[in-house]
């Protein structure tokens, strides 16, 4: 599976944090108060950053942010060509959305199908009063008509490449975001 | 990934552990979606799941299609009335029938051991094997190993004992093999007449005294007696059955603390288990039926997401 070689760090530990600072900053910024403002994390790197913006939000603003996760496989749209072992993560969404604005939160913003399937899941559990969309990166290529609200880096990519976000919540020793090319 | 590629689910006997174990996983997080407000994923569109019940059922047959259904795929069901296996047909013309209608999966309930086995070598659909005579009833034993796990965390080294008439149990079967294979330690007990010979030489340990069975137990399965199966009285009356086998709350104190009480359903009270033992606080039996609901959809859903790939 790791055909791919690493090609560059696009942002490194002290980027991210700012990264995600001036993320938190701008999601604020949109919801003035930010009154019953939720954010929920698509597995797996976007739940760690949920976190981390959540987490910065009560630091500069005093703001308690709940936080929830979904996971899209079963909302998927290439299910049958998926893993032998498909894997599913927890789908945990600890407050009531309806009527709440949530802000989605994945890392990486590549086809829009990951989103799709995101927007889909949201659903069923009710009927929020708005999502917003929030990546660490967005690497261009959309399949669908799908857009972030808050990017926190807009990255040039060629269709052969990919991005890797790596977070010390899921197991690496640093936060790094790598550039990786097919040999 | 090395665990094997599921084909069909057709029994637990050569299923291997990490197996078991994926399958366990994912139920567990199936069964959250059944905790929704919209019970239903849309993995399973467009895919038909075709339940196929030539012996009566109730009890699997909803919990098979509420499965599929919350997995959003279409369904279709026959009995064994409402087929032309009573004009005389075979089960293979059937089988043949219904795949020209082109089910996805195929899932069977059969009288005769090795139905769905036969269907598996002639079929394209994926097969599940929803008990095949006394031969085994794989989801069942997975949502019982489901339930077990949940409670106590672990399989590994647990004392399950199951009682009852283990010659004509295919849930027993299943169960032997699947808690077996995941370490746990397995005794059996019930009337000689509805002990088989060699039993042992799949892993049990025979207990032919149900006191000495219940020591020290985790987990206590009592099966069914199932009279549909015996062709004569294997033992001489339901009272002494429940004087002998029955699971009181007199024996149940031989067992662990936090023992679990377990039955496959439907329960006989008063035969074998104790009206107030069935509905006591270690009794996880209707934890099972919703566990099995689960347990079925991440039988379907492995099944079709693999089926597509190597049809």
């Amino acid at each position: 599976m790791d055909t791919l070689r690493d090609k560059r760090v696009v942002l490194d530990d002290a980027a991210i944090s700012r990264t995600v600072e001036r993320m938190a900053m701008e999601i604020l910024e949109r919801h003035q108060g930010g009154d019953n403002l939720a954010l929920v994390g698509i597995h797996t790197a976007g739940v760690p950053l949920a976190h981390r913006l959540a987490a910065r939000m009560k630091k500069t603003a005093d703001l308690t942010v709940p936080v929830g996760m979904v996971d899209i496989t079963l909302y998927r749209d290439d299910v049958f060509i998926g893993l032998p072992h498909p894997i599913v993560g927890r789908t945990e969404l600890p407050f009531d959305i309806t009527g709440r604005p949530i802000v989605l939160v994945d890392d990486v913003l590549f086809t829009g199908r990951t989103i799709r399937a995101a927007l889909d899941a949201l659903m069923d559990f009710g009927r929020p009063k708005c999502i917003e969309l929030a990546v660490l990166i967005d690497r261009g290529f959309r399949e669908l008509p799908i857009q972030a609200d808050v990017v926190g880096q807009a990255l040039q990519t060629t269709p052969n490449e990919s991005v890797k976000v790596m977070l010390s919540e899921m197991g690496t020793v640093e936060d790094q975001v790598m550039l990786r090319e097919k040999p | 990934m090395d665990i094997p590629e599921m084909r069909h689910l057709l029994g637990l006997e050569d299923m291997p552990a990490d197996q078991i174990t994926s399958l366990l996983d994912l139920a567990h997080r199936m069964k959250e979606i059944g905790e929704r407000p919209v019970k239903k994923v849309p993995s399973l569109r467009g895919k038909t799941v075709c339940h196929f019940f030539v012996e009566p059922s109730t009890r699997t047959r909803t919990s098979f299609e509420v499965a599929a259904k919350r997995l959003s795929a279409d369904t279709l069901s026959l009995s064994a009335s409402t087929s032309s296996l009573r004009k005389g047909e075979t089960l293979l013309d059937t089988a043949h029938n219904l795949q020209a209608m082109a089910p996805d999966i195929l899932v069977i309930r059969h009288s005769a051991a090795g139905a769905p086995h036969l269907l598996s070598r002639h079929l394209k659909a994926a097969i599940v094997n929803a008990g095949d005579g006394s031969h085994e009833h794989p989801t069942q034993a997975l949502l019982d190993m489901m339930t077990i796990r949940e409670h106590l965390g672990r399989l590994e080294g647990l004392n399950v004992v199951i009682v009852g008439d283990i010659a004509h149990s295919r849930v027993a079967r299943s169960n032997l093999f699947g808690l077996t294979t995941m370490g746990a330690h397995v005794r059996v007990s019930g009337p000689a007449t509805m002990l088989p010979p060699q039993i042992e030489t799949l892993g049990a340990t025979v207990c032919p005294n149900m006191e000495d069975a219940v020591e020290g137990a985790d987990v206590i399965m009592m099966l069914r007696i199932q009279k549909e199966r015996m062709d004569n009285d294997l033992f001489p009356s339901d009272r002494e059955y429940f004087n002998l086998f029955g699971l009181t709350r007199e024996r149940l104190r031989r067992a662990r603390p936090n023992v679990l009480v377990m039955h496959p359903g439907p329960i006989n009270r008063g035969v074998e288990i104790a009206p107030d033992v069935a509905d006591g606080a270690e009794s996880v039996i209707l934890e099972q039926v919703t566990n099995g609901v689960a347990v079925r959809m991440a039988v379907l859903y492995v099944l079709a997401s693999r089926h597509e790939e190597t049809a």
